[in-house]
């Protein structure tokens, strides 16, 4: 496998940041996957790690860092992360998303701005794997990358002061799903009725970092379904194992 | 149980935060300015991570149902129990009934009320800071009531130190951040040669300078963010990003304050100058 070269740089007195190339990859992302497996692996307590794109952001909630020496860990660590079997289960999962322009407020000026019929948009929407590089911003939000370029459209020219929980967007090279109520600038074209962040689940967040998402258009009635199933904790997401 | 008889401007309850949620983009939280929460706990004898109430800017007015002990630090804001006055870093009794009561804020912008065994409110995701999702409330209101365990009699080791307030400085110490290097020498000047003033934009997420500095173009992934983390805006505004701040973020972080400035920081409100110290 390709090894890539990784700048590391001091961040405060408590964290690093490690970078690899400054590009939006799938091959990238799965380079630092294996690396934090390796770190885990080492495990040395304390550590927090943080991956959005192509970088990581490495805490050490314990002391002060010496950098010099943290960067010679971070990076033995690095040649040798193939030493290291990856136990790390990536999963795709299907999450219904109800495109009627009750949710999807923004959905048929966005189908009329990209040249598209409702139908097509929704048809394109729902026909690709979006891969999971990043959750920040808020909790449970998802950075998803691979956006079909015939969907890239600006971000609202003002936020909206409020976007409800749920709301599916677009904005420039991303889609996503806010997780909860919040201020936002992107076009909203539907509403997820599962809940991206719940505190008091043993996993409050069950994406993970590598995983991938696949929208899938549900009803009205439908959406309505998942929402009872979901306040009565039955409804589980659809997931699949890509790596098995 | 503590009863908020009037909330004030702002009171929650704050640990020294939740850590181990940053990759699900769960902010530490936390009391802004942990030095002050560490004072007071130390006095006490209690864990260093025991809830405490953060009171910004204006007090509140409370009521303790059971006796304990208390340890006021941070801002001064003309505290006085039962009509006397309270200084910090003072171990002082309460008895069942008594009331702490707050005036004019005559220095500093945080204050913390630690007491004996820390303030029991439930732990969510490993910290009892409040920080909605995570938590239903993100502050208290009138006529809640916090729950914390009796004591009738302890004798402190020490029950009263002075201590210089460490949130008297006014310059701010940085390291250099990831995209330093976007700060040409004339941005470097005009950071380092003037002084800024703390905006109407400050809260527990971030504060922002009100003057601007030269803008840029610099467009870069999203990435890391820390609490102390300074983001230089397109349109050259210096934003330091605070305990509730987003983990994650698209403008350049062109510093990252020492962890004593955040402290600092965090006794600091509009208006109130500083200067940036590169370490």
């Amino acid at each position: 496998m390709k090894s890539y070269p990784i700048s590391i740089k001091p961040f405060g007195e408590r964290a690093v940041l490690m970078e690899w190339p400054n590009e939006v990859k799938e091959t990238i992302l799965e380079d630092i996957l294996i690396f934090m497996d390796a770190f885990k692996a080492l495990k040395i307590k304390g550590w927090e790690m943080s991956v959005a794109y192509n970088s990581v952001t490495m805490v050490y909630n314990q002391d002060h860092l010496d950098f010099e020496e943290t960067k010679t860990l971070l990076l033995e660590c690095y040649s040798n992360r193939f030493n290291t079997e990856s136990k790390r289960v990536r999963h795709l999962w299907t999450l219904p998303v109800c495109y009627d322009p009750e949710f999807g407020m923004d959905i048929a000026s966005v189908a009329d701005s990209l040249h598209l019929s409702v139908e097509e948009l929704i048809a394109q929407h729902t026909s690709h794997q979006y891969v999971v590089y990043g959750i920040g911003f808020l909790p449970g939000f998802m950075y998803l990358g691979g956006l079909p370029q015939s969907l890239e459209i600006p971000r609202r020219a003002e936020p909206r002061l409020q976007v409800a929980k749920g709301s599916v967007g677009l904005a420039g090279k991303q889609t996503g799903i806010y997780p909860q109520d919040s201020p936002g600038g992107w076009n909203i074209i539907g509403n997820c009725p599962v809940s991206l962040f719940n505190p008091s689940a043993k996993q409050p967040c069950f994406v993970k970092v590598g995983d991938k998402i696949q929208f899938e258009k549900i009803s009205k009635a439908e959406y309505k379904l998942h929402i009872i199933e979901a306040e009565v904790g039955i409804y589980q997401p659809e997931k699949t194992v890509l790596n098995a | 149980m503590l009863k908020v008889l009037k909330s004030g401007f702002f009171i929650s309850i704050q640990d020294l935060g939740r850590f181990g949620y940053r990759d699900i983009g769960v902010p530490i939280s936390g009391a802004m300015d942990a030095d002050s929460v560490k004072k007071a706990n130390l006095l006490l004898e209690n864990d260093p991570n025991d809830a405490v109430l953060e009171i910004t800017m204006t007090g509140p007015t409370l009521e303790f149902q059971d006796p304990t002990y208390i340890c006021l630090t941070g801002a001064h804001l003309s505290a006085t129990l039962n009509n006397h006055p309270l200084v910090n870093y003072e171990v002082v009794k309460v008895e069942k009934g008594d009331i702490l009561s707050y005036g004019r804020l005559t220095d500093g912008f945080r204050s913390y009320l630690a007491i004996k065994g820390g303030f029991l409110t439930e732990k969510i995701m490993g910290s009892r800071s409040q920080f909605i999702p995570v938590t239903a409330t993100k502050r208290l209101k009138d006529g809640d009531e916090v729950p914390y365990k009796a004591f009738d009699s302890y004798n402190p080791m020490i029950s009263e130190v002075k201590i210089e307030e460490h949130y008297h400085h006014d310059e701010l110490m940085v390291h250099k951040g990831p995209e330093f290097d976007l700060l040409t020498d004339n941005k470097l000047n005009q950071i380092f040669d003037s002084s800024f003033s703390v905006s109407k934009e400050n809260n527990r997420m971030a504060y922002q300078m009100a003057e601007l500095i030269e803008g840029h173009s610099h467009s870069m992934l999203t990435s890391g963010t820390l609490p102390g983390t300074v983001q230089l805006t397109p349109a050259g505004r210096l934003i330091i990003l605070m305990k509730d701040g987003q983990t994650t973020g698209g403008y350049p972080r062109v510093f990252q304050l020492s962890e004593a400035s955040i402290c600092t920081l965090a006794q600091k409100k509009s208006g109130d100058k500083l200067t940036f110290k590169l370490l």
